[in-house]
């Protein structure tokens, strides 16, 4: 799927300014870049939740889902975890329910999951079911903004587990958005970088982490905080 | 429920409409004959011992008249509000639902309509609908619609807003379904609140149709009615007039007052603030001399709230000048709520208690309130996540900062003036005499927070908390935070106590390191220990499952299965037992902090 010329204006404010990203079929493309910087505006005009000029080829543009950042502003809380799952599919009725616990088991969650509210779910839990759902829609592209920012260190592990076990066992392809350098490198083959509403930089993980071209990428590089190791 | 009957307002509410209610059951099977009556001796006669209201033109009682008119005054304002609920909610929701056109044609209309007295639309539908209670209470329902369409768009524009919404509207669920399944399920509740309300506003207004001959006819009879006909002998007898006019604001007041207080305890929001202040546990077992060197030294800290449930237990943490000592934990874990604690900010109705809480070798425990504020107000600074938690954004970014100094250190205006203007430089913000004349909205997030900074170093803090400062900041201004944060430790001696989830920063920033699970420290450990050095398996797994920039992208992360036990959850034995690979039969009994080589404590009975 490729994303050409996308811009992304609100009044005289531009807030994705003319990008062009090319996300090979099966391959996880990271977008790092600070708040602000058009990352979650730039999602939501590739899903169509925003109008945008430019366009998006290679693909079906219904075809793309996105899972949001907060866990818990993105299930309906009057709402069983069944019944938010079930709500893209499109299977007859009944065969729904062997579907949402397959859709369920994708992501690691039990079945008895399907009738529970969301309250009484995990953030971690909660984001599961926000991913099972999305695949309900059996998406070309997925994009994930922010997904383990709400979560905690001890939880966030095991949701970069799911998302690359997603890749190879489904060779899903999706567009993984965070502003934490650490995990977009750990997900991600390719990794393009964003400032002020501009693609200031891309390339293959290992290249841009390893030898950055850009200066914005060298100085997010340099803040990344890490553990000294003994 | 309970809380309806606490407040006097939610008393006499709930207890007018009660009665209301019961006399719309029980007026006309009781008075209904004698309300009926007719009595050619006792025609319009004022108040006396046998006709209390007196009698109307027909010697009919004017008391009876009244108790009996309840039921078809609350029955028609009932219908009244119906009308108005139900086609007010349909035409709030309708643009939420029609193509772009109509949509902006149903919003404008509703627009003219709320902007439109209620009465007059009223009058206006009931004089075209015919005379009776049919027109009355057609009218009155169509000038609640506008109303209640209103409160349903901007109600349905939040919700449709919401996440869930979009993940809804990206899977391609219709936007009919959206209204129904997402949006009303999730607005109902203000919008019946609102009905109660809009139900004693109906009672006035057809009372008020049927004063001005709009509403129900003879023979019925409603307040509204019996206040037309005896409005005529208000001066002559006053009784018969009052008696309905007593009714209806009644019944009127009762509605609104239940509808307000319902509403109130639905948005019901935390209970006020009062500051808990620490108490010193008389704890059983002997407690080691006080540190003298130490800048922070707390034994046995305890924070508890009603109910049993403790989100602090038992806490021990020492901190010495120009060291900076990161607390870490996921959220949770209590870090907050010590921070809380040692700053006195505990909120109502949490108790905290503490076997020692000394700072800069004072007790607080023992200081009298006053002492410990002043205490407190001179030497600890608090930094949060939020820096608009500490500034008002209704003051200029350079006044806040003197008061500081003027309150705490009886300086001049034009002393702390220039110190303020000095600090705010010193927390390198650039072109500080102009910053400090700007209003906190004005500065950047991580320009706000080191305003905040510079606010804790107006005087000379010996304790420097930090919760969680930088994680709302990107990188590249954490970093700067950081750097000045140790900076700041470093000229000034000060002790840091340094609150965060994020290992990685604690591990970059600080000297030593308290790992909190669960309200427990359950590892304390040199910073240089913690990547690979770390003995309790909470602390080894948070290192393992945080992917930084050399972890091996080709094997998978480890990750903490199961999630944190709620202070509500706690049993007796290691709070991290079910989620912990080493765990056996012993750890169903709680292991205790123990020393584990130099400078390093742990609790797990399999660390040794
Ligand atoms: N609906 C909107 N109206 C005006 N400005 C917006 C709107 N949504 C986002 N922005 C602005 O667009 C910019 C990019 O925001 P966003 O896409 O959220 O960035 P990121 O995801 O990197 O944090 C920000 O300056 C933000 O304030
Ligand atoms: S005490 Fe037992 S359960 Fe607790 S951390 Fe140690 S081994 Fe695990
Ligand atoms: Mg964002």
């Amino acid at each position: 799927m490729i994303i050409k010329n996308l811009t992304v204006r609100f009044g005289a404010f531009t807030a994705v300014d003319d990008v062009t990203l090319e996300i090979p079929a099966g391959a996880i493309v990271g977008l790092v870049g600070e708040s602000g910087s058009g990352k979650s505006t730039l999602a939501r005009a590739v899903t169509g939740l925003v109008p945008y000029t430019g366009e998006i080829t290679g693909g079906d543009p219904r075809r793309i889902q996105m899972v949001f950042q907060d866990p818990y502003a993105s299930l309906d809380p009057r709402m069983t975890v069944g019944a938010s799952v079930a709500e893209g599919l499109r299977v007859p009725r009944a065969a729904r329910q062997a579907e949402v616990e397959r859709l369920l088991s994708l992501v690691s969650l039990p079945a008895s999951m399907a009738g529970r509210y969301p309250r009484e779910l995990s953030g971690g839990q909660r984001q599961r079911v926000a991913v099972a759902r999305a695949l309900g829609a059996r998406p070309e592209l997925l994009v994930a903004d922010e997904i383990t920012s709400a979560l905690d260190v001890s939880v966030q592990g095991s949701v970069l587990n799911l998302v690359r076990s997603l890749r190879e066992e489904l060779g899903l392809s999706m567009l993984f958005i965070s502003h934490n350098l650490a995990v977009v490198r750990y997900v991600s083959d390719v990794v393009a970088v964003m400032h002020r509403g501009r693609l200031v930089e891309m390339g293959a993980t290992e290249e841009v982490v390893g030898s950055p071209r850009d200066g914005y990428t060298r100085s997010l590089l340099e803040a990344v905080p890490r553990l000294k190791r003994a | 429920m309970r809380h309806l009957l606490r407040t006097p307002a939610g008393l006499a509410g709930t207890t007018l409409v009660a009665l209301m209610v019961i006399l719309a059951i029980a007026g006309p099977p009781i008075w209904g004959a004698e309300a009926e009556r007719i009595d050619p001796a006792v025609i319009l006669q004022g108040a006396s011992a046998a006709h209390p209201l007196g009698t109307d033109n027909l010697g009919r009682d004017i008391l009876a008249r009244v108790l009996v008119a309840g039921r078809l005054s609350l029955f028609l304002a009932l219908l009244a509000t119906l009308i108005g609920a139900i086609g007010g909610t349909v035409l709030g929701a309708l643009p939420a639902v029609l193509p772009r056109r109509p949509a902006r044609l149903v919003t404008g209309t509703v627009n003219a309509l709320v902007a439109f007295p209620g009465l007059l639309l009223a009058m206006f539908t009931a004089v075209i609908a015919g005379l009776g209670a049919r027109g009355a209470v057609l009218g009155i329902g169509v000038a609640i619609a506008p109303g209640f369409a209103r409160l349903t768009q901007t109600l349905a524009a939040s919700v449709a807003g919401a996440d869930y919404v979009s993940a809804a509207r990206m899977l391609g669920v219709p936007r009919r379904r959206i209204m129904t399944r997402h949006v009303l399920p999730n607005i109902a509740e203000p919008l019946i609140l609102n009905l109660t309300q809009a139900l004693g506003g109906a009672l006035l207004g057809l009372a008020g149709m049927s004063f001005l001959g709009l509403g129900v006819q003879p023979p019925s009879f409603d307040w509204g009615r019996l206040l037309f006909d005896g409005f005529g002998r208000i001066y002559s007898t006053p009784a018969v007039a009052l008696g309905p006019a007593v009714a209806v604001a009644l019944a009127g007041i009762g509605f609104n007052l239940l509808g307000d207080v319902l509403a109130r305890a639905a948005s019901r929001t935390a209970v006020p603030a009062g500051k808990a202040a620490p108490q010193a546990a008389s704890m059983p077992g002997e407690l080691d001399a006080p540190d003298p060197e130490a800048v922070l030294e707390v034994r046995d800290l305890t924070v508890t709230f009603p109910g049993g449930v403790t989100p602090v237990r038992g806490l021990s943490l020492t901190v010495a000048p120009g060291e900076i000592v990161g607390l870490v934990g996921e959220s949770g874990s209590g870090k907050s709520l010590t921070a809380s604690a040692i700053g006195g900010l505990v909120p109502y109705p949490g108790e905290v208690s503490a076997a020692r809480l000394r700072l800069c070798g004072t007790d607080l425990g023992e200081l009298p309130e006053q002492e410990r504020r002043k205490l407190l107000g001179t030497s600890l600074a608090m930094v949060f996540q939020d820096p608009m938690a500490s500034l008002n954004p209704a003051l200029r970014v350079g006044g806040q900062l003197a008061e500081v100094a003027t309150v705490h250190q009886g300086a001049s205006r034009a002393e702390a003036r220039t110190r303020a203007v000095d600090r705010l430089g010193h927390v390198r913000i650039p072109e500080p005499e102009r910053r400090a004349r700007q209003h906190p909205h004005e500065l950047s997030g991580g320009m706000r927070q080191r305003a905040v900074i510079a606010m804790g170093l107006m005087g000379t803090p010996r304790l420097i908390i930090a919760d969680e400062p930088t994680t709302a900041l990107d990188v590249t201004v954490q970093r700067q935070i950081l750097r000045l944060l140790r900076e700041v430790t470093g000229e000034s001696g000060a002790a840091t106590l340094f609150i965060s989830h994020d290992i990685a920063v604690v591990g970059e920033l600080c000297h030593r390191v308290v790992v909190m699970y669960a309200g427990r420290v359950v590892e304390e450990l040199p910073v240089e220990k913690l990547a690979s050095g770390a003995a309790h398996p909470y602390t080894r797994a948070l290192v393992a499952s945080l992917p930084d920039m050399d972890t091996d992208r080709s094997l998978p992360l480890a990750s903490i299965p199961g999630h944190q036990p709620s202070p509500a959850e706690l049993g007796p034995g290691c709070a991290f037992a079910a989620r912990c690979e080493l765990a056996t039969g012993r750890c169903a009994e709680r292991p205790p902090l123990i020393p584990y080589g130099k400078a390093h404590q742990v609790a797990c009975w399999e660390a040794s």
